[in-house]
């Protein structure tokens, strides 16, 4: 069921399919962190396609690979490649495809990741596709949720910060839905939760940054170009700001999440808390990929 | 009822939602060499008031229906041929369409030159959404534009 499957959105992912990958994830960091990582792709070639930058995605990816015994081959700058002699997405992908037994890509225009899957003849795992799916940050992000709260069951969580444009939010929402998780939204009114990403969810909705109730904390970064006036931007981004008077009204057993890099939405005094959890959370992508890796590859 | 050109051979669509008939002709890709009648806002029995439009010489594929239901759901499309009606269709709305709409986000994949993709959207209902399966995009039926 795994093995060559492409993991282009986690819209295509049940409940069951991300319960295996948070099993099989959580088997992957005990390998880490006790030093036996079985050499799962011995002798195989994992090739990353970053049609944009994006230098965190891709090293996860490339140390997903080699931790697992794997190589490396790609590009990280497709102006020094033949993207700049106007080749198309395709064929850049079945290139790949026959040189590489899995593909890692990331790419500007939403929608690239489910063309590379239709002309690749072996698995992709998609590393974000413009404004639309960054599936294995999601199941990063669960991971991270169930290792450090212990469960995803019944949760409630609280995104904080721009949730309009939020790819990362948008398909965390449709994740946890299947886990009957309860949401607060906490954003500038400009910068609402869309309603699509809405539908069915048990939520509530305000302006106002009260987190005290909320077992998971996830904040995100607004950006100052979604705003036509300055003025209006630096007002707002004061009011969404997680420092350590903030922190001291959340539950003890909660966790601050934020898929990186932060800029000062959240204080570097918060760092030290044993509820920040951004760093860990990134760490947690090198064995969900792992996971993602030997799965789509049929070696677990 | 209102006294329009009868035609011999051809297509009536019939029942269209008042006010929608010029979108109809739109997505059929205008009148071109065609002979057409456009009637709007015309006294019906079943919906108050409805828009017609004859098309002489000219029959209309699955794909052209599809896309008339998603713009006018309970639209009727007779078939004359020597006069007579020889089928009547209820467009149906189909569940997915392929190839014939282009995506309204400017940055999708399938609107990125020369890369060898067909569009494709799922159709929702209750109100008619179109979502791209590519990019993820949904936008209201009127909105769609032809490929
Ligand atoms: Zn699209």
């Amino acid at each position: 069921m795994w093995d060559r499957r492409h993991v282009i959105s986690i819209d295509d992912f049940s409940r069951e399919d991300i319960e295996d990958v948070l099993k099989n994830t959580a088997k992957m960091d005990e390998y880490l962190e006790k030093g036996n990582v079985p050499e799962l792709m011995k002798g195989k070639i994992l090739a990353t396609l970053f049609f944009e930058p994006s230098t965190r995605t891709r090293l996860s990816f490339e140390a997903a690979m080699q931790r697992l015994g794997g190589t490396v081959i790609g590009f990280s700058d497709p102006s020094a490649t033949s993207i700049k002699k106007k080749e198309t997405t395709a064929d850049t992908v079945r290139m790949a495809a026959a040189y590489a037994d899995v593909i890692a890509m990331r790419h500007p225009y939403p929608g690239a990741a489910k063309l590379a899957a239709q002309v690749s003849s072996v698995p992709i795992l998609n590393g974000g596709d413009g404004s639309n799916q960054h599936p294995t940050q999601t199941l990063l992000d669960l991971y991270t949720i169930k290792k450090e709260l212990g469960t995803l069951d019944g949760i409630k969580i609280a995104m904080v910060g721009d949730l309009k444009y939020g790819r990362t939010v948008h398909s965390l929402c449709t994740a946890l839905k299947l886990f009957d998780a309860t949401f607060k939204f906490i954003s500038p009114e400009q910068l609402r939760m869309p309603d699509t990403y809405k539908r069915g969810l048990t939520y509530e909705e305000t302006t106002e940054l009260d987190v005290s109730d909320a077992d998971v904390v996830y904040v995100t970064r607004i950006q100052a170009e979604r705003f036509p006036d300055p003025a209006e931007y630096e007002k707002l981004k004061g009011f969404y700001v997680i420092n350590k008077k903030v922190v001291s009204t959340m539950k003890e057993k909660s966790i601050i999440m934020h898929p990186l890099p932060r800029v000062d939405e959240i204080h570097y005094e918060v760092d030290s808390d044993p509820r920040a959890k951004y760093f860990k959370q990134a760490y947690y992508g090198v064995p969900t990929r792992m996971a993602l890796i030997a799965m789509v590859m049929g070696a677990i | 009822m209102l006294m329009v050109r009868h035609i011999e051979n051809g297509t009536v669509i019939d029942h269209i939602d008042a006010g929608k008939g010029l979108e109809v002709l739109k997505v059929l890709g205008g009148a071109g060499d065609t002979t057409i009648v456009l009637a709007i806002n015309v006294q019906s029995k079943k919906k108050g008031k409805k828009d017609i439009l004859k098309l002489e010489n000219k029959f209309l594929d699955k794909d052209k229906m599809d896309l008339i239901a998603i713009i006018s759901p309970n639209t009727t499309i007779n078939v004359i041929r020597e006069g007579k009606v020889v089928e009547k269709i209820n467009a149906e709305m189909p569940e997915e369409i392929n190839g014939v709409l282009k995506c309204i986000n400017p940055k999708c994949i399938t609107n990125a030159p020369r890369e060898p993709v067909t569009t494709s959207f799922t159709v929702k209902k209750n109100p008619v959404m179109l979502k791209c399966k590519y990019c993820s995009t949904e936008f209201p039926a009127d909105m769609i534009q032809l490929l």
